[in-house]
């Protein structure tokens, strides 16, 4: 049974504190206040909780939650493959979490060696030449590797205005190259979804700066042609950008490096396990060839006689992305897991991540259409076409599934599919849990043309029902209003709460 | 069929965590599948790519050999009884117990974005509050879910007045702005067509506005000053902002500290368009630099130009109050190469984290804190003064001030050998500031921290 909650400013009680704060401890020196015009007279509207009503208030919203840790969560490219838990406290060690960034190098060589371990892995894995950490997020990896594309041709007095992006490409790849100001020219891909030399061939010219590729594609496929197509770019002064979301794939069995990539990103909350935490907080690692080396962003890692150091003199580079060195805490986590999987074990979970996402492909592909005949690797696409008749759409499969327990793949993307489910189950699943999956689906299959109307009017046990999302965007309401008067609010009155 | 050398075939290594399948479970999948080796699932990738792809990497580690290694390098940091007066970009402070046990939760840290509303209505109604508080605390209408930090909070600022004013390519940078926040600035918008300038330091620490006329102004997109800004100093927002509203530009404001909005009037109210921030000291660990949390407040009738991902509070069928994603015709998954970022993930784990700080806190609890790290960072400065160190700048200042140390960076390094951190030195940044430090005081220094600080730097 779920409680239900209001927001924390309905439980505030007037006086009420969470967290007293201890009095200034040698009062006797008197200080000069600030300036009444910089003092602020107005902290209405701030909650106003005892300590015990925030932990319930956050435990109660935990609990309306799916989450990894509670049942399957496949949504295709985002590889939510369990978080292990050794990997938080790890993350919280005193020596991590309260270490000042801008500490001297000899306070901070733990830090600075886990960091150029890490890097060096990831050029491992990628087969890449040199990596830096400190992007954010994937897009933010990607918008540093298109600045250091940009930066790369400009040294070479080559002013290059385009970008080539396929239709199934994540709409970060678009995005990050626009705020480059790049101008983004759509690559087609053939009936099997897949780019081809040919493809690249009549649109590779001078005026071309990259091609951003992501390997296995958004349909879960392997770019078959990747060599000749990267061998096209290349051979028309270009480079290739690849969006390394779908890494999951290939470890141990391809590496970048040998395809003909330049810069790839990489996703440490996907293929490295880190929480995804609602949203974030991720990191989106960076690797690139040698050549591209001296435009990685700043601070950059030097090792002088067994010490490390952070170095800014790099006349070339494109310049900082992020305050500090990345998001430390997740790269301690990524570090963890990669220790504990070692090089067979990466290898291994790719292998097992692929045979996942087969199994179900098999178990799923007489009831719903595949995508494209091509084979799956770490993901599966279907679309629309096995509901035509029904009036149920992928929306509502996606809504009904959460009645059987399970979060919903990603839906209606990759754009270029019709009504596309993208499920992508990770190698942590074990078998039961895929053919229970596979089970519910092709239970809402039967559903679908036996009682369309109840698949239409899922979810029926969340704990709310479908949410008008046109009133939302019609009426945008994105922040609590304090009430104007001040006055003690009333004691809320919640329905099922204790 | 030829077998490919790659490092594991269809044999399971020995001592892999987390990937449960057995070869019992592996040979019925295969079946099922139709084929008879792991191998033919990757036929498509081409031969010679497989044959190299051995990742030369140690084999797996069980959790007390990875515990002992990480150990080993958290134990080469020198934090434990090390004494530390660094701000600049970082604070420490007290983090409740509550904010680290609950952020530890799995469905808060195993959740993703909430794509399916009706079963993160955890994630979404958490949201809803941070951007709640968040507006509140910068005294603006409007927040988004989160930025990845305050520096490129601030440059994805820049970007959107850009967006308001598209006809403006001036962009006024004061340079009392933090100079990491100023490099990432510079990076965001170095491939657009718009030029920086800088609008210098005073003497009294505050940002010198005399070159920022209506005139200057009807040509700029925008004026950035950071509040508190580098130097720990509230810089004057208010006047900049009646240059820059006669002028027809937009004011953007740069936090480093937000602490400092339970005491000192928040940007919004002295006329910030657009409040950009680092969350870090609202309940995060300093954690070498991050994952903090980009703060990003706006005046709400900018709302369509503004970035990053924002929930709205809407209704069911039933009438039953819930929470959506919504707004997303701004976002990359619609709009593309169109949209206002490329923002995605960003940092919602850590939003939420400030968001049950801000809770604990309260009204209250917010003010007292804020108070006492003002109170503190006051006494402390009189201290140095009096030992010395002269203050640098007479601005009003919250909880961090710059101070006059002759061989400033010498000094330093002598101390930081000694396990204490007398603030950061401001050379490298500021030339003019070579004998100085910045030094931040909050409520985690006690006395006997503040004595040895006093005590070593000016003995």
């Amino acid at each position: 049974m779920l409680l239900d909650e209001p927001l924390i400013f309905e439980r505030s009680s007037a006086g009420r504190c969470g967290w007293p704060i201890p009095a200034a401890d040698d009062s006797d020196a008197a200080v000069e206040p600030l300036p009444g015009e910089l003092t602020r007279d107005d902290l209405t509207g701030f909650p106003e909780l005892g300590e015990l009503d925030v932990v319930r208030h956050f435990t109660r919203l935990s609990q309306w939650n799916f989450c990894a840790a509670t049942t399957l969560y496949p949504l295709g490219s985002c590889t939510m493959k369990y978080n292990p838990l050794l990997n938080e406290g790890l993350a919280r060690l005193p020596g991590f979490a309260q270490l000042h960034p801008l500490a001297p190098a000899a306070w901070a060589q733990g830090a600075m060696r886990l960091y150029a371990e890490l890097s060096r892995a990831l050029a491992e894995i990628s087969g890449m030449d040199a990596v830096t950490l400190e992007p954010a997020a994937g897009a933010q990896g990607e918008l540093t590797g298109m600045l250091m594309i940009r930066a790369y041709h400009r040294d070479r007095g080559d002013v290059r205005r385009k970008v080539l992006i396929p239709a199934s490409a994540h709409g970060t790849n678009p995005a990050s190259s626009a705020l480059c100001g790049y101008e983004v020219m759509e690559i087609p891909v053939n009936e099997r979804g897949l780019l081809t030399a040919a493809a690249v061939r009549g649109l590779m010219r001078s005026d071309v700066a990259a091609l951003m590729v992501t390997n296995p594609n958004t349909l879960g496929c392997f770019e078959e042609e990747i060599l000749r197509v990267a061998a096209e770019v290349h051979a028309g002064g270009g480079l290739v950008y690849m969006d390394g979301a779908n890494l999951n794939a290939l470890m141990g069995v391809a590496k970048p490096g040998h395809m003909g990539v330049d810069v790839i990103h990489f996703n440490l909350h996907k293929t490295f396990s880190t929480p995804h935490g609602g949203g974030g907080p991720g990191a989106g690692p960076v690797a690139v060839r040698a050549e591209i080396e001296p435009y990685l962003p700043i601070p950059r890692l030097a090792e002088v006689g067994g010490r490390l150091e952070w170095r800014e003199d790099r006349p070339r580079s494109i310049g900082r992305v992020r305050s500090f060195y990345g998001n430390f805490g997740v790269l301690v986590r990524a570090y963890a897991y990669m220790l504990s999987m070692g090089g067979s074990g990466l290898a291994w979970a790719t292998r097992m991540a692929v045979l996942n996402a087969n199994y179900l492909r098999a178990r799923l592909a007489p009831t719903y259409e595949v995508a494209v005949p091509t084979p799956s690797m770490h993901e599966c696409v279907f679309s629309d076409k096995s509901l035509g008749g029904t009036g149920v759409r992928t929306l509502d499969v996606a809504k009904r599934l959460l009645d059987h327990g399970f979060y919903a793949p990603t839906i209606y993307f990759p754009l270029v599919v019709s009504g596309a489910l993208m499920i992508e189950p990770t190698e942590t699943e074990n078998r039961e849990t895929l053919d229970a999956f596979a089970d519910a689906l092709l239970a809402i299959a039967v559903e679908a043309r036996e009682n369309p109307d109840r698949v239409r009017s899922a979810p029926l046990q969340a704990r709310v029902g479908r949410l008008d999302e046109t009133r939302a965007a019609r009426h945008p309401e994105l922040a609590w209003r304090a009430p104007r008067r001040e006055s003690v609010p009333e004691p809320s009155a919640p329905s099922r709460s204790g | 069929m030829r077998k490919t050398e790659t490092c594991a075939e269809s044999r399971i290594p020995d001592g892999v965590p987390y990937v449960p399948h057995t070869a019992g479970d592996v040979a019925g999948m295969l079946e099922t599948i139709g084929v008879t080796s792991l191998d033919e699932l990757f036929v498509q990738v081409p031969e010679d790519l497989r044959r190299r792809a051995v990742l030369n990497l140690p084999g797996p580690a069980a959790e007390p050999a990875v515990r002992a290694r990480l150990e080993s390098l958290a134990a080469q940091n020198r934090v434990a009884g090390a004494v530390s007066f660094a701000g600049c970009g970082a604070y420490p402070h007290w983090v409740p117990e509550v904010v680290n046990v609950l952020l530890m939760r799995g469905e808060f840290a195993t959740a993703y974005t909430p794509y399916q509303p009706e079963v993160s209505q955890g994630t979404l109604q958490a949201t809803f509050e941070f951007q709640s508080l968040v507006a509140m605390l910068l005294g603006l209408e409007v927040a988004n879910a989160s930025m990845y930090d305050g520096a490129s909070a601030a440059a994805e600022a820049v970007l959107m007045a850009h967006r308001v004013r598209p006809d403006r390519r001036v962009v006024w940078i004061s340079r009392a702005v933090h100079p990491q926040y100023r490099q990432v600035i510079a990076t965001y918008i170095g491939s657009l067509d718009l030029e920086c300038r800088d609008l210098p330091v005073a003497s009294d620490g505050r940002t010198d506005l005399s070159g920022f006329s209506v005139d200057v102004a009807r040509e700029a997109a925008c004026v950035v000053l950071g509040f508190p800004n580098a130097f720990g100093v509230l810089d004057d927002v208010r006047m900049a902002a009646e240059t820059a509203r006669a002028g027809g530009a937009l004011v953007v404001t740069t936090t480093t500290e937000p602490l400092a909005f339970g005491l000192c009037v928040p940007p919004g109210v002295l006329g910030a368009d657009i409040a950009a921030g680092e969350g870090q000291s609202l309940g995060l660990p300093m954690s070498y630099g991050g994952p903090g949390v980009g703060l990003f407040a706006i005046r709400e009738q900018l709302v369509r130009h503004m970035p990053g991902r924002v929930v709205g509070a809407t209704v069911d069928a039933e009438g039953r109050r819930g929470y959506v994603l919504t707004l997303a015709t701004r976002e990359q998954h619609i709009r593309r190469e169109r949209a206002t970022s490329n923002i995605c993930t960003n940092q919602a784990l850590c939003a939420l984290g400030v968001t049950m700080y801000l809770s604990l806190l309260g009204r209250r609890g917010l003010r007292d804190l804020a108070l006492l790290n003002y109170r503190k960072a006051h006494r402390v400065a009189t201290r140095l003064a009096a030992a010395g160190a002269r203050l640098r700048f007479t601005a009003p200042f919250f909880n961090e001030f710059v101070v006059e140390v002759r061989d400033a960076r010498a000094r330093w390094e002598d101390l930081a050998s000694h396990g204490v951190l007398a603030g950061v030195p401001l050379d490298t940044w500021y030339p003019e500031l070579g004998d100085c430090l910045l030094i931040a005081v909050t409520e985690i220094h006690q006395p006997h921290d503040i004595d040895r600080l006093v005590g070593e730097l000016l003995p």
